[in-house]
């Protein structure tokens, strides 16, 4: 409590007043019909007692809750912009099912491998339930024989258990029987568990580029937008450039060349995803450059001039944090566009090496025509919880963006 | 307006001019070279010396590579693509620029009728998801869109090959002409770029029709919106007729940015579907290290990514005539 006090004494620092009230005016004059920082719980409908009150609310909420607002407490609730939007974001219908459908995912990769008793690259050397079958198919003919049948024996590898059928058990390396819920693959390795450790290895990738690039972006737009000059001319002009190179021939190039450089392949990946992290940059640079641009301009920014702040506190205390939510927003969708280009990558070959598994690996299997054909569970799956992971990210990042928006307010 | 895009043309050709050296270091840079990977087999089979190796890489211009070597084969990249010349491809063994108007036009065609069926599909229903905003209409438009954009493009090409190829054999599996056929057959042909064409629809409605959609919002909420109502006039002449003109403005821009991709190519389908586009050439081109074509290739493509930016610019000065051009 006590240190509580101390932030509050310190955040009333005159400059950081302004800043807060300008907040507070533009979300007033944008908000005219919801502005529930009075909200009588019962219904969504907000009453206004008496315009007196309402206003020494406004203020209240945001500078300090304990004097007035405390009287005021027993009959009215005081909702933070944070607050609204959350709410705001879980009217959307289809936020909330993006959020479910990405929670469901990050349990099925992070948890799932705890409950199978299989290893991503853990071959079934059993023999169990090995069924010799045959394919039989026809063909129309002519004449007497109206119909002629072709038939097919599938020969299978004797020493592993190959594309073995959903819901069949094999043995693994402890000796237990263990089931393969979607089957094997054609190296007779779990597809289940595969596209758990393919999923997570899709999240934590995409997260850990999409992080980096953003705080790339910020730094180096913030520094473009604050300083302008030679600065913004030289960062703009690199921005043009990465704009114009053909990324995917780019990462085909440097992926040949990590290849042939006689780079360890297990961390050829990572590698390829920082090449992708400086590649893709340019996009939040240009928006935290042209926000920047826009509240350099603003009043608040001419009080913290006077009191003589330091540029970098200008920019990442009193600046960047004005861009968040359009950052969050390009963040979150930049996840879903990340996780595209990173399973590209691994269906042509460029990803994860050969005995990790990746989900654009997978669905690359459907190369070979039997497998097309015949072992659709060898590449379905994958692509389906690519779809999924991309979809809740896109979902989440709309709903985010109507939600911090208030000009899209419903 | 004249020196505005004066200003900008001049831009693009320096950045252009980093772009390709960008480019030709990188490629270069790869420790196997074409001659490496040609001659592997031979190599490993004693059949020919290192010697030989090293002769033939200098008849490709390939044995100098320090920094100074890299920058004299540039500079005879540079002053050969400069008089309209850009090399013989290593793997074709032709001019670059005969190899790319080759293959450019198959990749073209899917292109053009990719395109004319996405805008006929994806603007109406983006207008149609605007007016009936949170109906039924809009909440399914939404969702299959962003179930569009969310689809990995050779997911969906693998996808429709297993359903309509294999399982219901409508449609051919790969290439661009049965085994069969003499000469050149306009059906057939078509025949076999029907799930192409599918699969890059399907992959880009989504975009466009959000884009329509959003559009269409703004407009709606305009002032001349409500006066046109207010005036009486029907919904649908208030849509079709007032709105609808508008929300065009900022989608006929869009047009223009398209031309890199019709001509470009898409590396990933055509390898899948196993169509000789410019973009499946291209694609090769980069495995074996064919550093001529590798180079046309992506000059080309930024060419017309230059182009394609400064044309949506200039129409959207012309359609638009608020937007006055600063600096």
């Amino acid at each position: 409590m006590a240190k509580k006090k101390q932030d509050l004494i310190e955040n009333s620092v005159p400059a950081e007043n302004a800043h807060l009230q300008t907040a507070e005016t533009v979300e007033d004059q944008t908000e005219t019909v919801e502005t529930p920082i009075v909200d009588n719980s019962a219904s969504e409908q907000i009453e206004v007692h008496d315009s007196e009150a309402r206003d020494s609310v406004a203020v209240e909420s945001t500078q300090n809750k304990n004097n007035d607002a405390e009287s005021l407490a027993d009959r009215v609730r005081i909702v933070s912009p944070t607050k609204l939007v959350f709410k705001r974001f879980f009217r959307s219908r289809l936020s909330v099912i993006g959020l479910v459908i990405f929670l469901a995912v990050v349990v099925f990769s992070f948890l799932g491998p705890v409950f199978i008793g299989w290893g991503q690259s853990e071959v079934d050397r059993s023999l169990a339930d090995r069924t010799e079958y045959q394919f039989a198919k026809y063909e129309e003919g002519s004449g007497d024989d109206k119909f002629t049948y072709y038939t097919y024996t599938v020969s299978r590898p004797e020493d592993f258990n190959q594309w073995a059928r959903p819901f069949t058990y094999g043995i693994n390396e402890d000796g237990k029987k263990a089931l393969h819920v979607l089957g094997t693959d054609e190296e007779g390795q779990d597809i289940f568990v595969r596209l758990m450790y393919g999923g997570r290895l899709s999240l934590m990738l995409s997260f850990l580029v999409v992080i980096v690039y953003t705080l790339i972006g910020v730094i180096l737009g913030g520094l473009a937008g604050y300083f302008g000059g030679w600065v913004d001319m030289l960062i703009m002009r690199l921005v043009d450039i990465l704009n114009c190179l053909p990324s995917l021939p780019i990462m085909l190039i440097v992926g040949a060349f990590f290849d042939g450089s006689g780079l360890d392949p297990d961390l050829r990946i990572y590698f390829m995803m920082g090449v992708l992290t400086l590649m893709s940059w340019s996009g939040t640079a240009r928006l935290v450059r042209g926000q920047i641009l826009y509240l350099r301009e603003q009043e608040y920014m001419i009080a913290t001039d006077a009191l003589g702040f330091s540029p970098v506190r200008k920019i990442f205390k009193h600046l960047v944090p004005n861009v968040m939510p359009q950052l969050i927003v390009s963040m979150t969708l930049g996840l879903g566009g990340t996780i595209l280009t990173e399973a590209s990558l691994s269906f042509l070959g460029l990803g994860a090496p050969k005995d990790t598994a990746s989900l654009g690996q997978m669905v690359n299997s459907a190369k070979a025509p039997t497998v097309l054909a015949n072992h659709v569970l060898d590449w379905l799956p994958a692509g389906f919880l690519i779809i999924l992971a991309v979809v809740a990210f896109n979902f989440i990042g709309d709903g985010l963006r109507d939600a911090l928006d208030p000009k899209m307010k419903r | 307006m004249v020196k505005y895009i004066l200003k900008r043309v001049l831009y693009s050709i320096v950045i252009l001019l980093l772009v390709s050296i960008l480019l030709y270091f990188i490629m270069r840079m790869i420790p196997s070279d074409f001659v490496d990977k040609s001659f592997a087999a031979q190599l490993q089979q004693q059949l020919i010396s290192l010697e030989d190796v090293q002769r033939i890489k200098a008849l490709y211009g390939l044995d100098d590579s320090s920094f100074i070597g890299l920058w004299k084969g540039y500079w005879k990249w540079f002053s050969g693509a400069l008089s309209g010349d850009l090399g013989l491809s290593f793997k074709h063994n032709e001019p670059v620029a005969t190899v790319i108007s080759d293959h450019m036009w198959i990749s073209f065609g899917i292109g053009i009728f990719a395109y004319i069926f996405q805008f006929l599909i994806a603007i109406p229903l983006g207008v149609k998801a605007a007016t009936n905003q949170y109906g039924a209409v809009d909440y399914t438009t939404s969702v299959l869109a962003m179930i569009g954009i969310s689809l990995p493009s050779f997911f969906l090409a693998y996808l429709l090959l297993r359903v309509f190829a294999v399982g219901l054999g409508w449609f051919p599996l790969q290439g661009t002409a049965a085994g069969d056929t003499t000469g050149f057959d306009l059906w057939d042909l078509l025949w076999h770029m029907v799930l192409p064409m599918v699969t890059v629809i399907i992959g880009s409605i989504g975009g466009l029709m959000r884009h329509t959609r959003t559009n269409t919002l703004e407009v709606l909420n305009q002032d001349y919106v409500r006066t046109a109502r207010a005036k009486g006039l029907s919904e649908r002449k208030v849509v079709y007729k007032h709105v609808f003109r508008n929300t065009m403005v900022p989608i006929v821009t869009m047009m223009a940015g398209i031309i890199p991709g019709l001509f470009g190519g898409m590396m990933i389908l055509e390898d899948v579907f196993a169509i000789n586009g410019i973009g499946r050439i291209a694609y090769q081109a980069l495995q074996v290290g064919d550093i001529p074509l590798v180079m046309g290739y992506n000059m080309f493509i930024s060419i017309l990514s230059v182009i394609g930016t400064l044309l949506s610019d200039i129409t959207y000065m012309l359609v638009d005539p608020r937007i006055k051009i600063s600096k």
